[in-house]
């Protein structure tokens, strides 16, 4: 499926992310700044655990005020066909020259406070009720960009699996290692979609082929691509950006 | 009179809300600048060295941290403000011909300071940065919850329009700031007047 794999070598903008990645530990590991030095007169700079623990908590606690500011009845705003953004910009935590092919025989996993834990097929998801939308997906970097994506309403989906739904989590784990987690309100918005088509199309291996979640009331990184397995639960489950540091509810 | 002449330049509470909207402050701009800078959509960056957090998630705590600090401390000195007169007496809107006059005067070292009053060119400058901050709290609220404040974001022209706004009231703070730290390294006895509680100049002419 990958068509990037022959080419002939690595820049540093290819792998920026992942330099980026080996820069980021805590929030506060680099704070040798201006910034810094001027924010943090009278803390302790050697020991930076004191000012990490008080600004976790500020960011739980934003999490509850994003909780209680959620409606589930509120949509995302939605856009004619002609305010698409041409072309769509690719993001993922790796460059798009690794992207991945589906794995063989994909199916999507299922577990947790569910009655029904048999794994999905691709077909068996195509044959549930399809819902499409053309929205702002909106990255925590700040930028932005308007896509069409339709898919099996995510309700709809943990309904028929006969999930717990006054579980606290939905937890969404992916083929390229990456993970995320939401909570059971924002699972049940109408606009939480299990995507299967980007732009009409199936999804293609960069846009999560061949099953990805799209979450308009949340910042990008909540959309995982390429899923594998979802779990409904009650203990935090965490994520692959939110274990490093991004605010969990991630909220818009 | 002599109750007039009793009163601080700036009293208390005033000194107080100053020094912790600059913490809130420079922590939102410096936090912010590291924001920016985790995609930049204008050909310019900020030095490294100026951001606060570290990394976008480091960043983005401090930034979703200090804003409440801000609003609290925005929201009682806007309360103080109009509770105490503050602003009727010392933010009292200058007519045009008083801006001309003063600017001119200003842009010529010639105009005079007096401790505990506000000429017409500061009267514009600090009702302009408290306008300034104000938008740029709704701003932040219309790109921070563009879904559930859809309303706000959409009075700002969507999205995309209310970042940029947010962007650009940050170099008009930041300008502010750069001009009162100036005119206060000018008149340093106006920085002690921050501190301590020192007198109300009184008018040369009744």
């Amino acid at each position: 499926m990958s068509t990037q794999c022959n080419k002939p070598a690595v820049s540093v903008a290819e792998i920026r992310p992942e330099l980026d990645r080996l820069r980021r530990r805590g929030f506060l590991r680099n704070m040798l700044s201006l910034g810094s030095l001027a924010m943090l007169t009278g803390c302790d700079l050697s020991t930076h655990s004191g000012v990490d623990a008080a600004l976790e908590a500020i960011l739980r606690f934003d999490d509850k005020v994003q909780a209680a500011l959620f409606n589930r009845h509120r949509l995302a705003e939605t856009y004619p066909a002609s305010a698409i953004t041409h072309p769509f910009r690719f993001n993922a935590y790796y460059a798009e020259w690794q992207v991945r092919p589906v794995p063989d025989n994909w199916v999507l996993n299922v577990s947790g406070l569910v009655t029904d834990r048999r794994p999905w097929t691709l077909s068996a998801l195509m044959a549930l009720p399809q819902q499409g939308q053309i929205t702002r997906h909106i990255c925590i970097e700040g930028w932005s960009q308007i896509g069409q994506w339709s898919g099996v309403p995510l309700g709809v989906f943990l309904r028929r699996i006969g999930a717990d739904l006054s579980a606290r989590y939905v937890y969404f784990k992916c083929s390229d290692g990456y993970s995320t987690s939401i909570d059971m309100a924002s699972a049940l918005q109408p606009q939480t979609v299990l995507a299967l088509d980007f732009e009409g199309k199936p999804l293609a291996p960069q846009w999560g082929a061949p099953l990805r979640l799209r979450i308009p009331t949340k910042l990008g990184f909540k959309s995982a691509k390429n899923l594998e397995a979802i779990e409904v639960t009650n203990k935090y489950p965490g994520g692959y950006w939110e274990d490093q540091g991004y605010d969990w509810y991630a909220g818009v | 009179m002599d109750q007039r002449k009793a009163r601080p330049a700036h009293p208390a509470p005033i000194r107080i809300m100053h020094w912790m909207g600059v913490y809130a402050m420079g922590c939102m701009i410096f936090s912010g600048w590291e924001i920016y800078n985790a995609s930049p959509n204008l050909p310019f960056m900020f030095p490294a060295w100026t951001g606060l957090g570290g990394w976008l998630g480091g960043a983005l705590a401090w930034h979703l941290s200090a804003m409440w600090l801000l609003f609290a401390d925005g929201i009682a000195y806007l309360i103080y403000g109009f509770a105490s007169g503050h602003f009727r007496r010392d933010l009292k809107p200058p007519r045009p011909s008083e801006v001309a006059h003063d600017l001119d005067a200003a842009l010529c070292f010639r105009l005079k300071h007096r401790m505990g009053h506000y000429n017409a060119v500061q009267r514009v400058l600090y009702a302009g940065v408290i306008a300034a901050i104000i938008l740029q709290v709704m701003t932040g609220l219309a790109i921070w919850k563009p879904v559930q404040f859809g309303w706000l974001t959409g009075l700002f022209g969507g999205y995309p329009i209310a970042r940029g706004i947010h962007l650009t009231t940050m170099f008009g703070i930041v300008a502010f700031v750069l001009v009162h730290v100036t005119l206060v390294a000018i008149h340093p006895r106006t920085l002690k007047s921050m501190i301590v509680t020192v007198p109300t100049e009184t008018e040369e002419t009744p």
